[in-house]
């Protein structure tokens, strides 16, 4: 009802100036009309505000982002100094920056990673855990605890398994000698993979908690019947619960996608973002924080990255919002 | 009888894939509380202990030193303060900016509304380094008074972080509060003009009250996500000694050079105030999660 309210006051042109509806005459928003002029100031301020903060924050920066990717600026004397070169700190991203397609490569890994393992694997443990055998609590206890870890975290705790000489896995497996380590971190052939899997030890408890209490909501009924109609389980999730899920299952499968593209944290406390671990991010925050601070460049690939996510997030957002009744 | 039997059987079947079912979800939870596990292991262990009988071996001395040394070699006290200066100004000031922004989005018709939500929604799924090199700079030179910024500027100061988690959280917690508010009965607000109440009035005492579940919910998550985070700092601050904690892991990493002993312990640490909220606040965090993903 409130939404509706919404809704067509977004879509109608109002008649006050000042986008409140305060003045429209119909009906059925007569409470409108009683909101006195000290009202509709103290709305303006409410809403105004956060507005400002996500404006100077936020939208102010993704747009000088890509002002700023045209042009050659290394941050030295001023916005006076910033000259426009046109696409050529694109076509240098393509045709002489190194990193730029392995770190495109990788953030693409690292989708691809989520989506066919960390993902799936989530939503199979909620599916196991919402038949409410003995013992559920705690094996969502213990699955979800590296959820609340923050990711540096993660990687420190991952380096205990992955270090060369001190590490868990190559105590394990005999390799710990000069010679015979497995890098696990260092090896650019390898770490991408060890990181994911450190990543997804978190990223599974993720999906794993959304999806559950996705399930949770289920109407029983519904599996009951297929149960009654002779449908096995595998039957019942695929024909009957996973449809149902489709709203559910979009939030996660943005959620993966996002998340994919804001990996980071992992990369850079491991070498940097470095050797085998590039990635957009990374490239990004390689390029300001280092001796050459090169801010036109450093925005051309903060502009992939935005081209990238923007896909997702609006479609998430258009899901999200419009089928709000 | 044979239905008796065949009943039997399936019941059988039925116990035996129960069974697989729970060793299968006992395994997996082993493998996936192991690598907290043996962190936990090694930072008992002193490093003279772990060099003698190896890393993976039972035996010998088991004590606290790696948390001692960790704590205060690594100056733990100072960047936990760092993180209680920026957390819980941004943890109040988001939870009250989103709540009064929610409250008009979802209770007045605006003309903006659906846009002014998807703005910030947007904002909020963007990676952070999408904008970090243009907000690097406007940081360097947009003013900031002085009690809260020794060098008139938001620069390495820790109002620019809190106020970059306010901004960038906003919108999640917009959402999942206009989400939640759009459930509170709308004649509460006709009710409360008809008594000659302000909007204000109305915010504050009406609606915010009714709004207090989901505020736990965001304010478990939010201490969480703003606890946890490790960039903005990284970029935003060039004092090592304001670092926050998480933030100053990368540091701390340099100091314990190869001592994996002393990272274990440090890493412990500092995720006691998440593993706090992980055992004594799970319902709320939780509920926050769904709350932003599913809708009442």
């Amino acid at each position: 009802m409130a939404d509706r309210a919404a809704r067509s006051g977004s879509t109608t042109p109002p008649a006050g100036a000042g986008g409140v509806a305060s003045s429209r005459p119909a009906p059925k928003k007569k409470h409108y009309s009683l909101l006195t002029r000290r009202d509709t100031i103290t709305l303006w301020v409410m809403a105004g505000i956060p507005t400002l903060l996500v404006g100077v924050f936020i939208l102010l920066p993704t747009l000088a982002s890509i002002v700023l990717s045209f042009t050659s600026w290394n941050g030295i004397g001023g916005l006076g100094a910033i000259k426009f070169i046109g696409l050529k700190n694109y076509s240098d991203l393509i045709n002489v920056y190194q990193p730029f397609f392995p770190a495109l490569e990788h953030n693409l890994i690292w989708l691809v990673f989520f989506l066919l393992i960390a993902t799936p694997l989530g939503m199979f443990f909620a599916v196991l855990l919402d038949k409410n055998i003995r013992g559920t609590r705690i094996y969502q206890s213990a699955l979800y605890m590296p959820v609340v870890l923050s990711l540096a975290i993660v990687g420190f705790i991952w380096q205990l398994i992955y270090a060369p000489e001190q590490g868990l896995l190559n105590n394990l497996l005999g390799r710990t000698e000069q010679g015979n380590q497995i890098s696990w971190l260092g090896d650019p052939s390898i770490n991408l993979w060890a990181i994911l899997v450190a990543a997804s030890w978190r990223q599974v408890g993720y999906v794993m908690v959304l999806y559950l209490a996705g399930l949770k909501g289920f109407d029983p009924v519904l599996r009951e019947a297929a149960s009654i109609d002779g449908a096995s389980e595998v039957q019942t999730f695929f024909r009957v619960v996973f449809p149902v899920m489709r709203p559910i299952n979009i939030v996660i499968l943005v959620i993966t996608v996002i998340e994919s593209l804001r990996a980071f944290d992992l990369a850079f406390i491991t070498n940097k973002g470095l050797n085998g671990l590039e990635l957009l991010s990374t490239l990004v925050t390689n390029n300001i924080i280092g001796e050459t601070s090169r801010i036109g460049f450093g925005s051309a690939i903060a502009v992939v990255l935005l081209v990238i996510s923007v896909g997702p997030i609006i479609f998430y957002l258009f899901r999200s919002l419009k089928e709000d009744d | 009888m044979s239905q008796i039997v065949t009943a039997g059987a399936a019941h059988r079947r039925k116990n035996l894939r129960r069974g697989g079912l729970q060793a299968f979800l006992i395994t997996m939870s082993v493998i996936w509380l192991l690598p907290l596990a043996w962190a936990l292991y090694t930072s008992f262990r002193p490093y003279d202990q772990t060099a003698t009988y190896g890393y993976v071996s039972i035996g010998g001395i088991y004590n606290l030193d790696n948390y001692v040394n960790s704590f205060n070699q690594g100056q733990l006290p100072m960047y936990f303060l760092n993180t209680v200066i920026i957390l819980v100004p941004a943890v109040i000031l988001v939870l009250f900016l989103s709540s009064m922004m929610a409250f008009t989005v979802s209770r007045y018709s605006w003309r903006f509304n659906l846009i002014l939500l998807m703005v910030f929604s947007g904002a909020n799924l963007l990676p952070p380094q999408v904008i970090i090199t243009p907000l690097f700079r406007i940081f360097l030179v947009l003013p900031m008074f002085a009690p809260l910024s020794d060098n008139g500027v938001m620069y390495d100061q820790y109002i620019g972080i809190t106020l970059i988690h306010v901004a960038f959280q906003m919108g999640f917690c917009t959402f999942v509060l206009s989400n939640y508010m759009k459930t509170i009965p709308k004649a509460l607000n006709e009710a409360a003009v008809v008594d000659g109440a302000s909007v204000w009035k109305t915010y504050w005492t009406i609606i915010l009250p009714l709004t207090r579940p989901a505020l736990a919910a965001l304010a478990t998550l939010q201490v969480t996500w703003i606890y946890n985070d490790f960039f903005w700092a990284l970029i935003l601050m060039k004092t090592g000694a304001k670092y926050p904690i998480t933030s100053a892991l990368n540091n701390l990493q340099g100091e314990f050079f190869t001592n994996n002993n002393l990272i274990a312990a440090g890493s412990i640490l500092v995720a006691i105030p998440t593993l706090i909220v992980f055992f004594a606040l799970q319902k709320q965090f939780v509920s926050g999660l769904t709350l932003g993903s599913t809708k009442e």
